[in-house]
């Protein structure tokens, strides 16, 4: 049933975020009200508590393509995809693929990627608490017990490998400015984990093995399969120096006793 | 505990340090529930270690209770949740709705106030009270619209809903006196018909004028220091109730901290001068 108060809602919801409201577009009673000055404050309003949101979580983005641009850009993804939580410290999931989409940032090929390394942080910020995997704890397994070991990321961690580009480096260097990186950037692709392990978020760059090592781990594998998916994607990979690196990050979540942990298959 | 006569601050991530230093003199904090409705991390830590040290204000601003639907399950128990953790002295939300069919407008938006709306908001109320199992406050918005088609005045209507529901009222003498201004009404009126026994906390803030329209159109935008007007209306009111626990409201173009601390002391003296006699 439809009452009195729904369609009220209905039709100011959708005279909020018209462009040009047009009295035909609109019920009446709607109409005379965005006809008054005082509408334009309720639609400044959402507009800029919504794109200020985006500008505070994507601020890598923002500092690349300057503030202007990526306000135009966070009001067209505004008036299509509000917010589904009123937490506006996590809004703008999905942002990176709009982007991607997004027509005048195709000569921008590496915002997409800057974009979700962004999120990655907002992410990694709010996730639940724990504990990381205690270092000494897994250095004291023996060689085929370790490779029993199911180790789960962090529910921090967040990583992606990125094949053409160095956005690792693009996101950091435009994320905390003030840490200077003058050098020219190498072009060639790169990794990145963010995690939030011990108080903090921290970014390290990862090596695709690195990223096929966890995406084995997040599936829930061994650590000897890991080991073998990392070794897959590459043949040198120096997985001694990849776990040691990913321990210290604290990639992963609290070990599980080694008597419960489930037996893999043995290779 | 929260003192009647005590003055609160809104708490910005801008002020922790300041905050955490603070004396613990019945300073007490005031924070968006949304802003902490994260699974983990630093947000909460921050708030865990003010609530060890002064009472909490917990006020919601997208509850949507006005929207013609329930309150949304999943906010609801978020809602909850923080209640259960942190204990706040109070809880409050707003006489308007935001999230609407699964979508949030980060905005307090108005509505017709009819008898139809005031059973449905009755009901949310109602809803929102049994989960969190405690009583809350519902704050008069801001308004920048004539509406059509009201069968009831606001005060009237915030009356009947404590009547139905057994909430408290906040008052906002900030929006009372933009909306005043904005619709042609007079604000002493407004403050002299509210029912003070009904007001749990008071919100005190500053207001903008609109960079259009100029002082014809005045926004709620909490970036400024309390008007003397605004003042005059508090003086006002605690002359005739008493004492309420008061809130310094501070959103954007944040001062020193020191600033706001300046604005609670001028308002815990007001709460401490007698009432005035009847005549």
């Amino acid at each position: 049933m439809s009452t009195a108060l729904r369609q009220f809602q209905d039709g100011f919801a959708r005279a909020l975020l018209a462009t040009e409201p047009r009295a035909d577009d609109l019920p009446p009673e709607i109409a005379r009200l965005a006809a008054q000055p005082g509408f334009a404050v309720y639609r400044n309003t959402v507009m800029k508590g919504c794109i200020d949101a985006l500008q505070a979580n994507y601020p890598s983005v923002a500092r690349l393509v300057g503030e202007e641009w990526f306000r135009a850009a966070a009001a067209i993804f505004v008036r299509t995809r509000l917010p589904r939580q009123p937490t506006l410290a996590v809004y703008g999931g999905g942002f990176a693929d709009f982007l991607a989409a997004f027509e005048p940032a195709a000569d921008l090929p590496y915002l997409p990627g800057v974009a979700r390394v962004d999120r990655f942080w907002t992410e990694a910020h709010v996730a639940p608490d724990e504990a990381p995997a205690d270092p000494a704890a897994v250095a004291r397994l023996g060689p085929e017990q370790l490779a029993r070991t199911v180790l789960r990321p962090h529910a921090s961690a967040r990583w992606a490998w990125f094949d053409a580009q160095p956005i690792a480096t693009i996101w950091r260097r435009n994320r905390y400015p003030l840490e200077g990186g003058e050098t020219e950037i190498d072009w060639r692709g790169e990794g990145v984990l963010v995690v939030r392990a011990r108080g903090t978020v921290e970014s390290v760059g990862l090596d695709v093995a690195g990223c096929a090592f966890l995406d084995a781990c997040a599936a829930g594998r061994t650590l000897g399969e890991a080991a073998a998916a990392a070794l897959a994607v590459d043949g040198e990979a120096d997985l001694a120096r990849l776990m040691a690196q990913l321990l210290e990050a604290g990639a992963f979540g609290p070990m599980d006793s080694p008597d419960r942990a489930p037996k893999g298959p043995t290779r | 505990m929260i003192s009647a006569a005590s003055a609160g601050l809104g708490l910005k991530p801008e002020y922790f340090e300041d905050a955490l230093a603070a004396p613990a003199d019945g300073l007490w904090f005031e924070v968006h529930a949304e802003n902490y409705m994260v699974a983990g991390g630093p947000r909460l830590a921050w708030l865990e270690a003010i609530r060890a040290r002064h009472p909490l204000s917990l006020h919601g601003v997208a509850l949507s209770l006005a929207a013609d639907a329930p309150p949304e399950a999943a906010h609801l128990a978020r809602l909850a949740a923080l209640v259960e953790r942190f204990e706040p002295a109070l809880v409050s939300e707003h006489l308007a709705w935001s999230t609407w069919r699964g979508e949030y407008r980060p905005d307090l938006l108005p509505f017709p106030r009819t008898s139809a709306a005031l059973q449905r908001i009755a009901e949310n109320v109602e809803r929102t009270q049994d989960v969190l199992g405690r009583r809350i406050a519902l704050e008069n918005p801001s308004h920048y619209l004539a509406i059509e088609g009201h069968e009831w005045d606001e005060i009237g209507f915030l009356a009947a809903l404590a009547r139905r529901t057994g909430c408290a009222l906040l008052l906002d003498l900030n929006n009372v006196y933009v909306s005043a201004r904005n619709l042609g009404l007079s604000a002493e009126a407004y403050v002299d018909a509210f029912p003070g026994a009904l007001v749990a906390e008071i919100h005190l803030a500053g207001h903008s004028v609109d960079p259009c329209l100029g002082p014809r159109l005045l926004v709620d935008s909490h970036d400024a220091p309390i008007d003397p007007a605004v003042w005059a209306l508090y003086d006002r009111l605690i002359a005739r109730i008493g004492p309420r626990p008061t809130l310094i409201e501070r959103d954007g173009n944040l001062p020193a901290f020191d600033a706001l601390m300046e604005e609670r002391a001028r308002a815990e003296t007001v709460l401490g001068r007698p009432l005035r006699q009847a005549v």
